[in-house]
């Protein structure tokens, strides 16, 4: 088993747990054990077969995008961390929440 | 035992000099190797050598690290006449500089030659007291504060993570910080932002957070920019000069456009972000490190991504990360020390336990890769709510 850190945005589909096993030798495996378990990760951590673009998958603190993905073995003891991204700073309404007017659409400008 | 003249004779026989005509010629060379000026404080205040570092010969042994953390470079070490100067030589040679020369005839001899002398860049005695404790460290000095005061820090947000970091930023005499915030004090905020007030509730956040900092250290000039950043204003907000930019917003789109015009402008981000009892801060520096596109290429869908008021926030948990990113920052402004650049820092409140991934740039990054394909501003809005999900 290999123990799966559980980011707080993504709590509520594990029951509150802030970690929790799961059984796998490879990344692709470990998360379908996982999804398996908790039905409600899967919109929030795989999109067409692939890890979405907007979570971080790392064993033992390094990115699976930077090894083999999907495929990266994990070993028994590997700490395995779920990382959405996160907006957070001043608490306040989502943009998209639509409780704030939303900008007009951007002029498309050049920086540089 | 020998006299003071035999033993300076001793001295000199064990180390190289050279002239101020050879150390004028040195000096205006293509590599300039370092002058260290060993004299008195009220010596050097008179006028110094440009460029040299002022390390008196009193503090020289513990102090020459921090003015000359590399060993090999060649050293230049000069006094008033040239005997202070011999001794610090050969203990500079003895604690492992390859490459040192004495300055025969000294600062009095430069002078005389009618070569350039350069006056010190001073503190006054109020800030000299105000940033006393920065200037004991070897690190920072007068030197260091001269940066800090010299220094503009632009602050994304002047909430939960932009309080403490504009604070800590402000106390520590960063001469110019910028503040871009559209929102009002609401009494909801108090739990945790410390820039305002009871006093302050229903006022602008960037003037309420102004006042606090005024009334903290009156060195710091504070521009405001009461609106929301967007792709419209970021150009002329950025065009106002930014050495770093601490990143404290709320919301997907702004984060990615603070970095999609960080990239553009080439300007470091100190990146935090907070939920509940966890946070995250790192570093962004632009085509040094990886960008936050290489992070995270896009947001979560709207559905996915709930906000601090939908899902709370601990009141110290934003003390805790935006000093972290003032910490950050002020490294980022004086040059010194690792940043969390290519490291994402987790912090879990309920445990204390910091937690560290490694982040790596993406080549195939869209803005800060080798081929980018967004290379003007899009729309943000859009960008973070209509994302097709099948691309």
């Amino acid at each position: 088993m290999k123990t799966v850190r559980i980011p707080p945005t993504l709590r509520s589909e594990t029951g509150g747990e802030r970690q929790v096993h799961a059984a796998g030798g490879t990344v692709r495996e470990l998360l379908d054990d996982l999804m398996t378990k908790f039905p409600g990760l899967r919109s929030q951590l795989v999109e067409d077969d692939e890890i979405a673009p907007f979570v971080n998958v790392y064993v033992e603190g390094e990115d699976v995008r930077t090894l083999e993905g999907l495929d990266t073995p994990v070993e028994d003891g590997n700490t395995v961390i779920l990382l959405p991204a996160m907006a957070g700073g001043a608490p306040a309404p989502l943009v998209a929440a639509g409780s704030r007017p939303a900008e007009p659409a951007s002029a498309a400008r050049s920086a540089r | 035992m020998p006299t003071y003249r035999e033993l300076l004779q001793q001295v000199k026989a064990e180390i190289d000099e050279v002239d101020s005509a050879r150390a004028r010629e040195l000096l205006d060379g293509s590599e300039s190797p370092l002058f260290v000026d060993v004299r008195e404080p009220d010596e050097w205040n008179d006028g110094h050598i440009p460029g040299a570092v002022h390390v008196a010969r009193g503090h020289l042994e513990s102090r020459i690290e921090g003015a000359a953390p590399d060993q090999a470079r060649p050293i230049v070490v000069y006094c008033a006449g040239g005997s202070r100067s011999a001794f610090a030589a050969k203990s500079l040679q003895e604690l492992g500089y390859e490459n040192v020369v004495s300055l025969a005839g000294g600062y009095t001899d430069w002078k005389r030659n009618g070569f350039p002398t350069q006056l010190p860049r001073t503190l006054d005695a109020e800030k000299r007291s105000r940033y006393s404790r920065h200037i004991l460290i070897p690190e920072v000095g007068v030197e260091g504060q001269l940066k800090l005061l010299e220094s503009r820090i632009l602050l994304i947000g002047a909430g939960g993570l932009g309080s403490p970091a504009s604070l800590y930023l402000a106390a520590a005499g960063v001469g110019t910080l910028g503040i871009v915030d559209d929102d009002r004090v609401d009494a909801s905020n108090l739990q945790r932002q410390i820039a305002h007030s009871t006093e302050t509730l229903g006022d602008w956040k960037a003037d309420s957070a102004k006042a606090t900092i005024e009334a903290l250290n009156p060195d710091v000039n504070v521009l405001t920019y009461k609106e929301r950043l967007t792709s419209e204003n970021v150009d002329r907000i950025l065009a106002d000069g930014w050495d770093v930019i601490v990143d404290g917003a709320d919301n997907f789109p702004t984060r990615y456009l603070v970095n999609d015009a960080s990239v553009f402008h080439d300007i470091p981000v100190v990146h935090g972000s907070i939920y509940r009892f966890e946070g995250q801060a790192t570093v962004f520096k632009p085509h040094e490190g990886p960008c936050y596109r290489c992070l995270f290429p896009q947001p979560p869908p709207p559905e996915l991504a709930p906000s601090c008021s939908e899902g709370g926030v601990l009141g110290v948990l934003p003390g805790i990360i935006g000093s972290l990113q003032a910490n950050e920052a002020l490294k980022l402004a004086l040059g010194i020390g690792e940043t969390l650049a290519g490291r994402l820092l987790l912090f879990d409140a309920l445990s204390t336990e910091f937690t560290e991934v490694s982040l790596r740039r993406d080549p195939n990054c869209p803005v800060c890769g080798d081929q980018p394909t967004i290379t003007e501003y899009i729309d943000y809005v859009e960008f973070c709510q209509g994302r097709p999900t099948h691309a």
